[in-house]
């Protein structure tokens, strides 16, 4: 159980924009179940390969379970809704924006911004560090780029976007451009870089995240045109754009997402390898292990760039991947 | 080699890459396109919160989180947008609209800045230097004229708050709740949060024609342009400048 080293190292090179490659070792135990899972599928009957299909089939127009994106939807909600409610209240429970802010007093700072202002100002105040300590470990304990799933305002934005735009897709009326994801790790450097050379958080002045949090606690901004732009151009040009090859801030939790022990695992057993999964996940390049002879082991970690968004786990028939901690089951 | 004709997957691969470096100078270029007025210095400065830092160190430190704007009682603070062009998200504060009256007492933006980028070096109203009150346009002042004010200072539409310590000492009242009657206008001295910030001289020797005069004291928050009831404001707060300075 668990990633081990290097198995780590691979999946933070996957996030980094690496293809995901064939395992050059697999375990024992896995090559029995592949070779089991290979001769079951051909021996399969008929009418059993038919009712796999017909079960693709719903799962791919949408009927599964939505257990998990009701529940972060509504957490995305609740928690951005809390800043502006205190704010409209004046209750200063929760204080500034998802950004930084203070919640019950306890500073907070988004590791990407911080790091940028560090670069920029050179000079690093107390209250920072603080901050970025503080989100450092909540996001250790909960996984990384859960924050991108479970509070990035924008993740519901851009939900809705995909939605669209996977409709227009089936009615053949845009096609995806993917870019190369690759770029992601390009724009945190630069965009670290320039903050240093210029001495200004530049990308703060494109970041949505910052934008739609301002707008909810402060009222609506002229930013949000900048916001609508990249709503069209992901659901008419690339799927799910600016999460999957911009945000540098995704990227930031997903390095600490590497060190924690909240994930998604796979279990190799049970998978019919139809690739549902694959089909409605944000970062389909963590779920290379799920096609046919890819697993390395009967029980893999999820790579490091999931976002845990729990929509893999909504539409699995044979609940294949599951939320877990570290080898002890959350459900079962 | 070039001759080769190249496989659909080459094609779609060179493509791809074509497509990422266009994101990435479209991004990286808007981003940058931002940057432009603040360094082309296009739009005028703007009087920042308390305890502001120089400014370029400023806007460098700036989160933009806006937890300033959240602890101010009467909301003097406002966030940069787009078309401000100055970084969005940053703080400012109109001061005709709504300047900062220290209701706070304690200049709580100070304490709720997580970045420093108000200096915490500052613990009293009277250490803020924000900038400098400037009489503007003395002709216009109803002072100079020897005459008084009656009604609302700004009248009855004004949003402004004000904090009356006479009235309640805790909570900002609007502007237009409290009428005046003054037989000499006197506004922006009466109504200076400042101790020693600001006085009226006699122009004559029969004290019927006065003008304000500012002092060093004075720590540009703005209370005077907001009161003062000639449009446009007699008094005009110069940002960032510092006594003794052209």
């Amino acid at each position: 159980m668990g990633g081990g080293v290097k198995g780590n190292l691979e999946a933070l090179l996957v996030m980094f924009g690496k293809q995901p490659s064939k395992p050059k070792r697999i375990t024992e135990e896995a090559k029995v179940l592949h070779l089991v899972k290979k001769e079951e599928l051909k021996n399969l009957t008929k009418a059993e390969r038919a009712e796999f299909r017909r079960d693709l089939d719903e799962i791919k127009q949408g009927v599964h379970s939505n257990k998990w994106r009701n529940r972060r939807w509504l957490s995305i909600l609740t928690i951005n809704l809390l800043f502006t409610l205190s704010f409209w209240i004046d209750i200063q429970l929760f204080e500034g924006s998802i950004i930084a802010s203070r919640v019950f007093g306890f500073h907070m700072a988004d590791v990407y911004s911080a790091l940028q202002v560090v670069f920029a100002y050179k000079i690093v105040f107390i209250n920072l560090i603080i901050g970025t300590v503080t989100v450092i470990i909540i996001w250790l304990i909960f996984g990384g780029r859960a924050f991108c799933s479970w509070v990035c305002p924008y993740h519901l934005l851009a939900d809705i976007a995909e939605k669209i735009h996977l409709k227009l897709v089936a009615k053949k009326l845009v096609k995806d451009h993917p870019f190369h994801r690759g770029v992601r790790s390009v724009f945190w450097i630069v965009f670290a870089l320039l903050a240093f050379i210029l001495g200004y958080a530049l990308f703060n002045s494109i970041n949505p995240v910052g934008m739609i949090s301002r707008a909810l606690i402060y009222g609506p901004s002229l930013a949000l045109i900048w916001v609508f732009l990249l709503f069209l151009f992901e659901v008419f040009y690339s799927r799910r754009a600016w999460c999957r090859y911009v945000c540098p801030m995704g990227l930031t939790y997903g390095i600490i997402g590497a060190l924690s022990p909240l994930q998604i695992s796979y279990h190799l057993a049970d998978c019919h390898h139809e690739a549902a999964c694959n089909a409605v996940c944000e970062v389909p390049h963590v779920l290379d292990c799920v096609k046919k002879g890819r697993a390395d082991k009967v029980v893999m970690d999820i790579g490091t760039d999931c976002t845990l968004c729990g929509a893999c786990v909504d539409v699995c028939p044979t609940q294949s991947l599951r939320f877990e901690i570290k080898g002890l089951s959350l459900i079962s | 080699m070039s001759k080769l004709p190249k496989s659909p997957r080459q094609e779609a691969s060179r493509r791809r890459f074509l497509r990422t470096v266009g994101l990435f100078f479209g991004v990286v270029g808007t981003s940058l396109a931002t940057l432009l007025p603040v360094i082309a210095k296009l739009v005028p400065s703007r009087l920042r919160p308390p305890g502001a830092i120089d400014e370029p160190d400023f806007l460098a430190s700036c989160i933009k989180c806006g937890q300033c704007v959240q602890v101010c009682p009467v909301e003097a603070i406002k966030l940069a947008d787009l078309d401000d062009a100055m970084g969005v998200g940053v703080p400012y504060i109109e001061a005709r609209v709504q300047a900062c009256d220290f209701s706070c007492d304690a200049v709580q933006c100070v304490l709720a800045c997580p970045t420093g980028s108000l200096s915490h070096t500052i613990v009293k109203k009277e250490e803020v230097r924000m900038g400098l009150a400037r009489v503007a346009k003395p002709d216009a002042c109803l002072a100079s004229k020897g005459l008084g004010f009656k009604g609302l200072a700004r009248g009855e539409h004004f949003k402004g708050l004000l904090r009356y310590a006479k009235i309640d000492r805790w909570n900002p009242i609007p502007v237009r709740e409290h009428p005046y009657d003054l037989k000499l206008c006197d506004l922006c001295v009466r109504q200076c949060p400042i101790e020693n910030a600001i006085s009226l001289q006699s122009l004559d020797n029969d004290g019927k024609h006065k003008l304000p005069v500012i002092h060093e004291a004075c720590v540009g928050c703005g209370v005077c342009e907001m009161i003062c009831p000639v449009e446009p404001s007699v008094i005009v707060i110069d940002e960032r400048k510092k006594w003794g300075e052209a």
